[in-house]
């Protein structure tokens, strides 16, 4: 009996700190949107999201679910977002691409407002 | 004929994890719209080849997928790192990759996993090279991208004449 309710918290533990940290992936990931200069600089911080903080947030909700056919439909849900996110991305980047947007290929730079070399 | 058995166990699989139902009169529906699907994806490519059914691959594609785990997570950490520090400094480049894999399959792989590596994205497939766009220069290591083309041919074409 005790042994299954440390069982129990050690499942709780492991799948918030998963969900947890998959949340600080998603979140630096909305930052890096902002904060990058170009569409296809941004479009590699959205792929933060798209990728490690997704599938992090998945896992640990399929740890919670713990050993039932809801768990196994969980990952089969971060199967198909491994394998059709970068298809996404690719076909946005090849629009882009094509519709002859140029990337920044310039150094990028700027200087801190307010900053002591201004 | 391997292949079209392959893609009906796949389906079946699909399906079982996804309704969980036993009851026979379900089961039968869940059979019937497992060979309405193989039967559509049949008379759409004319014949069930390896690229409609990659399943029987499954055991050479894990050991290349648990590897770009890795690299997905290392690649994150670098970019999290470039884009969150409070004084931003990154030169993107566009680059240019020798596509080692032959077959479709193995081209669609190795084109995947550059988008899933953060960092860098596959902005257009030619003939023998993929046209890379990278967040920095420092991401841009030609020898890390003829590693990965070659696992990734090693996973998806062995075997195989393209």
């Amino acid at each position: 009996m005790i042994g299954a309710e440390i069982l129990s918290i050690i499942q709780n533990i492991v799948s918030v700190a998963l969900v947890a940290s998959g949340l600080v992936f998603v979140l630096a990931g909305a930052v890096g949107v902002l904060r990058l200069p170009d569409f296809y600089t941004r479009l590699h911080a959205a792929g933060v999201t798209d990728t490690l903080g997704a599938e992090l947030v998945l896992i640990g909700l399929a740890v919670q679910a713990g050993f039932t056919l809801l768990a196994a439909k969980i990952l089969l849900v971060g199967l198909f977002l491994f394998l059709t996110s970068p298809t996404s991305t690719h076909a946005i980047a090849d629009a882009a691409h094509k519709a002859g947007l140029e990337p920044i290929l310039k150094r990028f730079h700027p200087q801190p407002p307010g900053g002591k070399d201004k | 004929m391997v292949y079209g058995l392959g893609l009906i166990g796949a389906l079946a699989l699909i399906w079982w994890v996804l309704s969980g139902h036993t009851e026979p009169l379900i089961l039968g529906f869940g059979a019937f719209s497992i060979l309405f699907s193989a039967g559509l994806a049949w008379r759409m490519i004319g014949g069930v080849d390896r690229e409609v059914s990659p399943y029987l691959r499954a055991p050479r594609m894990l050991p290349y997928w648990s590897w770009l785990g890795g690299e997905i997570f290392k690649a994150n950490v670098a970019v999290l790192k470039l884009a969150l520090k409070p004084d931003i400094d990154l030169t993107p480049r566009l680059i240019r990759v020798k596509m080692t894999p032959k077959t479709d399959l193995g081209r669609t792989v190795f084109a995947n996993s550059i988008t899933l590596t953060p960092g860098t994205v596959s902005m257009d497939l030619e003939e023998n090279e993929i046209l890379v766009h990278a967040l920095d220069a420092s991401l841009a290591d030609p020898h890390a991208f003829e590693d990965m083309g070659e696992r990734a041919a090693n996973a998806a074409d062995a075997g195989e004449n393209a």
